[in-house]
């Protein structure tokens, strides 16, 4: 199965057959601190791609680098062959690279509809002056509406539809979340810890969604620490410690890779996180 | 007492161009602080920029009075832009300070020596409104409405400052029932998720400064037709914090807020006036005198403001779950 | 509502109480201004809120003084909205006008109309506002002392500005640590905070002046009020808000209603007079500087306070712990240290810096109600630059904005001097918010 990911050997910052998103020599420093010095990476197109590695190994600060939220001492990165570096967050949404963020950022004021709605990229009505006129967007906005009621229904808040996000459980907040992520269309969704805080009740139905979405054919790359959602729904595992990718491979091989247990793992895999799914079922 | 008085008091209140000019910045406040969240302590300043522009625009650059009100709003549009380019980028408390220290500024430059030529420094300037009452199509007389009387100018004064007020309400409405302004809410929420969406947040909140300006400052030019002067004394701090009790004692973040606060709010203050008025008329206040009566007026102006965004944040007529203070 | 919200508004309405009472005691014990009740129930009163309407003469008026005699003949040009007028002094040098509307008014000294050989004891002021926006009455002094209008060399000027510079500086020192203080131990931007200082200034002038206490005494009640306001302001509003979670942004809005509340009620109470605070203007010459006993008191006395605070934060048990809540109250509450009770002390220390910072003021400058809401911005401009909540940084400030205040009036014309400083304060907070000392992970 490496065979269709990897160009040449296994190794840490190894080339892939068809990456989606490259990234060279990018570093970010917080005072004398180095949290973030990566090599080389690439992330293979079409797959879900887990990102792993202990607290403060820096996955959340690659993936705020990444999406233009923070800004890197050095390095450069490319997104489809085009370069990212530099370009504002919201361009990075644009280009159809969206993220989620760890502390779930509903907009808790707002309706879970609108929530979604907001997820639509290129709306003629978030223009000013369109906007007055609603015969310029009213049957855009129908559109988006049926678009974000069938992603409702597949993650299962379409009965929410019209509770402020605010009231909304944690879990199903970091689902809104993903599916107002989806409204955007995105080639590539960055998942920071989608599990984190979730009712274990809604991890099946979670899992499930993020591999839904790469038989739509959407690239996934998700943070997170527990390694046993990753064993079951990813396709390729990526090992950060102390800013640097220290490992890659497939989930079985990295799994077993004695240092990345060292490393990481410690006394924590041995869990099964799709026997806690079963027991919330 | 005198009912009838205290009556017609109230009346004239409720349709007073002083009273559509507070409304009218409130409706501005309501756009920046009510549905993007921006914490802007200078709407003064933007209202100043908008009257000082009008009234120069005839003055000094010998404008009719429509190209000096487009060239007063023009103003309002360089200001926000001035001001907002450097910081919307700031948190929120900064810019609360950032601007109520460039309303101070612009304050202290229309009242210098230096530039009294063209701004009447700290008398300012008066006679620009004389072909506002050429536009009167009410005809010359003398109009009772109810017990009130209005000459036709006082009426026209009214009607165009009512039919102001109903505009921007109705333009507000249209701008937050869009997508536009589910941006903007979405911002006041949480700027970094609405960034994440691919929303370009600074443009947005630069649009909202400048809409919210605009309105204030087409109230600022309200506010000197109808005291027939402009000074810098007016623009004082003082004006901005009564524009802010007016919107949170309405709703900040609804459309009939700024209106029914700013209504309510003038009521109130004749109401105590005329009752402070009238027991001190009876003995029954032998501390103080009619000035200070005004004074008392102020005070409760600041009781009103802790109270509301103590007690009731979200005003008279806001949904509590949409009113939040963030931060 | 609950129980806690129905106290909460109780207590705020004894804060009110508190005012009024002070109000009533003042307006006893001051003479007022002559308004008949009797004429007073005339309806047009307020019926707009900016109301132009006048019940009693709007007069501004003074007395132009030489060596505490009146000096006769002097003229005062007094411009305003649509009113031009000249006075001239008369045998007691007192002069008065009476003007049409509400409003400022500008009044000049026609210098040329000085006896010879004297001069204004501050050459640079020739134009002062006289603010009848509000009250009836406003009076409008022109201290004058020998002639020095001599032209001055640009190093004698220099050195003269920033003396003047680090006068100022001093003062607002003392006045913004307190801000400071604040600030970095419950994250609130206290817009409240200039009424203090009024209040101290105010107090001081009931005391030495209506009371006539020596100076020594009308200062420490003074700060003993003050304090004692800083006390009970947090106790009645910012404590319970502070147990409710209120944020600080709603907590920012509150204060500037109380502000506004504390501000009108010193004006019931002491009217809307200048009030001067002392008359001993014994003049002091230092090379090119013309001072007074005053001021050069008040200079070395703001010193001595401002390294008294320094060592109290660095050296003792309990300013230590003052900066460790300010640095990370959840960390210092885990130490054990009571977070609550520093907090509390914060506010009695700001509240005596600040009113102490009045009474040196007022005793230089002279001090009305409006006096301590005019210079809050130079007060976070001050505390801005220094880096907020560092109450160190924050003296550094307000030295430096002192000296832009005063060295400005070189290039720029004097009536923009405060503006010169707003502008270092919005160009501070867009290029370096966490200030000229503090660190940048402080800020976000």
């Amino acid at each position: 199965m490496a065979n269709d990911i990897v160009k040449g050997n296994v190794e840490p910052g190894c080339a892939k057959v068809d990456p989606i998103l490259v990234v060279d020599k990018v570093t970010r420093q917080f005072g004398g601190l180095t949290a973030v010095n990566v090599d080389h990476l690439e992330i293979p197109r079409g797959k879900i791609t887990a990102l792993i590695g202990p607290n403060g190994a820096g996955k959340t600060t690659l993936f705020n680098l990444l999406t233009g939220f923070d800004k890197p001492n050095t390095g450069s990165w490319q997104f489809e062959g085009k370069n990212l570096a530099g370009v504002p967050s919201y361009q990075v949404a644009r280009r159809g690279m969206i993220r989620t963020f760890q502390l779930t950022k509903s907009l808790n004021a707002m309706s879970v509809i609108e929530n979604m709605r907001l997820g639509a990229q290129k709306q003629r009505g978030e223009n000013f002056f369109s906007s007055l006129f609603n015969f310029l967007w009213k049957s855009e906005e129908a559109r988006i509406t049926e678009e974000a009621d069938a992603l409702l229904t597949r993650f299962k808040l379409d009965a929410k539809r019209e509770d402020y996000a605010g009231s909304l459980s944690g879990g199903q907040r970091k689902l809104l979340e993903m599916a107002r992520a989806l409204m955007g269309k995105p080639r590539l969704v960055m998942l920071d810890e989608p599990m984190a805080g979730v009712n274990p009740a809604l991890t099946q139905s979670l899992l499930e969604h993020i591999k839904g979405l790469k038989a739509n054919g959407t690239t996934v790359l998700f943070v997170e620490h527990d390694m046993h959602m990753v064993r079951h729904i990813s396709d390729w595992v990526v090992v950060m410690a102390e800013g640097r990718v220290v490992a890659e491979g497939e989930p079985s091989v990295v799994m077993k890779d004695q240092a990345v247990i060292d490393a990481y793992l410690g006394a924590h895999h041995d869990t099964d996180l799709g026997e806690i799914a079963k027991k919330g079922k | 007492m005198d009912w009838l008085q205290i009556f017609n008091l109230t009346i004239g209140t409720l349709i007073d161009p002083i009273t559509m000019a507070y409304i009218l910045c409130a409706v501005g406040l309501s756009v920046h602080f009510g549905f993007t969240g921006l914490l802007n302590f200078g709407q003064a300043a933007f209202a100043a920029v908008g009257a000082y522009g009008m009234a120069i625009g005839v003055l000094t650059l010998k404008l009719p009075l429509l190209g000096a009100m487009g060239f007063g709003l023009l103003c309002v549009v360089m200001f926000a832009l001035v001001l907002g380019i450097p910081t919307l980028r700031l948190r929120a408390d900064y810019l609360a300070i950032v601007t109520i220290a460039a309303a101070e500024v612009f304050r202290y430059l229309m009242s210098t020596v230096g530039l009294s030529e063209v701004t009447g420094g700290s008398n300012g300037l008066s006679q620009f409104g004389y072909e506002f009452f050429t536009w009167n199509p009410i005809p010359q007389g003398t109009y009772v409405l109810g017990t009130l009387q209005f000459s036709a100018n006082d009426l026209w004064l009214r009607i165009f400052a009512i039919s102001l007020v109903i505009i921007s309400a109705t333009l507000v409405w249209l701008m937050m029932r869009s997508p536009w302004g589910r941006v903007l809410k979405g911002i006041r929420e949480d700027e970094d998720a609405v960034r994440s969406l691919g929303k370009n947040v600074f443009s947005y909140k630069l649009q909202s400064l400048i809409i919210g300006g605009l309105f204030a400052g087409i109230g600022g030019q309200v506010f000197i037709l109808a005291m027939s002067n402009v000074q810098p004394s007016a623009w004082v701090t003082n004006f901005t914090f009564t524009i802010w009790t007016v919107l949170l004692l309405g709703g900040a973040a609804t459309i009939r807020g700024p209106i029914a606060g700013g209504l309510v709010f003038f009521v109130l203050l004749i109401l105590t006036n005329e009752i402070l008025a009238g027991l001190l008329n009876i003995g029954l206040l032998p501390f103080l005198t009619l000035p200070q009566i005004g004074q008392i007026r102020f005070v409760l102006i600041g009781l009103a403001l802790m109270l509301l965004v103590i007690f009731r944040p979200q005003g008279m007529f806001g949904n509590k779950k949409e009113m939040r203070f963030n931060g | 509502m609950t129980e806690g919200v129905d106290l909460n508004q109780l207590r705020t309405l004894r804060t009110l109480r508190f005012g009024l009472i002070l109000a009533a005691l003042a307006v006893f014990f001051t003479a007022l201004v002559g308004v008949t009740p009797a004429n007073a129930a005339t309806a047009s009163v307020g019926t707009t809120f900016h109301s132009e309407d006048t019940v009693a003469e709007i007069t501004v008026g003074g007395t132009v003084k030489n060596d505490g005699k009146g000096v006769e003949g002097v003229k005062l040009h007094v411009t305003g909205p649509g009113f031009d007028e000249t006075a001239t002094t008369d045998a007691d040098g007192k002069w008065s006008l009476v003007v049409p509307t509400k409003a400022k008014y500008t009044v000049a000294i026609d210098l040329k109309s000085l006896p010879k050989g004297v001069g204004l004891r501050d050459p640079n002021v020739t134009e002062r506002i006289a603010d009848v926006s509000v009250t009836e009455k406003a009076a409008v002094l022109f201290p004058l002392g020998k002639d020095q209008r001599v032209v001055q060399s640009f190093s004698d000027q220099l050195i003269i500005r920033i003396f003047a510079g680090v006068n100022l500086g001093l003062l607002l020192a003392v006045a913004s640590i307190g801000i400071s203080l604040i600030f970095g131990t419950t994250g609130l931007s206290n817009f409240a905070h200039g009424e203090m200082l009024t209040f101290g200034a105010l107090v001081g002038w009931l005391s030495a002046v209506v009371f006539g206490l020596p100076l020594i005494v009308a200062g420490l009640i003074s700060v003993l009020a003050t304090a004692s306001l800083g006390w009970l302001q947090n106790r009645v509003v910012w404590r319970p808000l502070r147990n409710r979670r209120t944020g600080v942004n709603q907590m920012m809005i509150v204060s500037i209603g109380l502000g506004i509340v504390i501000r009108y009620l010193l004006l019931l109470a002491f009217d809307g007079n200048t009030k001067v605070l002392s008359g001993e203007y014994e003049a002091v010459v230092l090379g090119p500087i013309n001072t007074t006993v005053t001021s050069l008191w008040s200079m070395i006395l703001a010193a001595v306070t401002l390294i008294g605070v320094a060592l109290f934060l660095t050296r003792t048990r309990l300013g230590k712990a003052t900066r460790a809540v300010s640095d990370n109250a959840p960390l210092a509450a885990a130490t054990g240290i009571d977070v609550e009770r520093i907090i509390t002390i914060v506010w009695v220390v700001a509240g005596a810096l600040t009113g102490m910072a009045g009474l040196l003021y007022g005793l230089q400058f002279q001090a009305s109600w409006l006096t301590g809401a005019q210079i809050l911005l130079l007060l976070f401009a001050a505390v801005t630059l220094g880096g907020l909540g560092t109450s160190l940084g924050a003296a550094v400030g307000a030295m430096i904005i002192g000296l832009v205040v005063e060295l400005s009036s070189i290039v720029l014309p004097v009536d923009l001097k405060y503006a010169a400083a707003l502008i270092i304060l919005i160009l501070v907070l867009l290029f370096r918010p966490q200030g000229v000392l503090g660190k940048k992970q402080r800020i976000g």
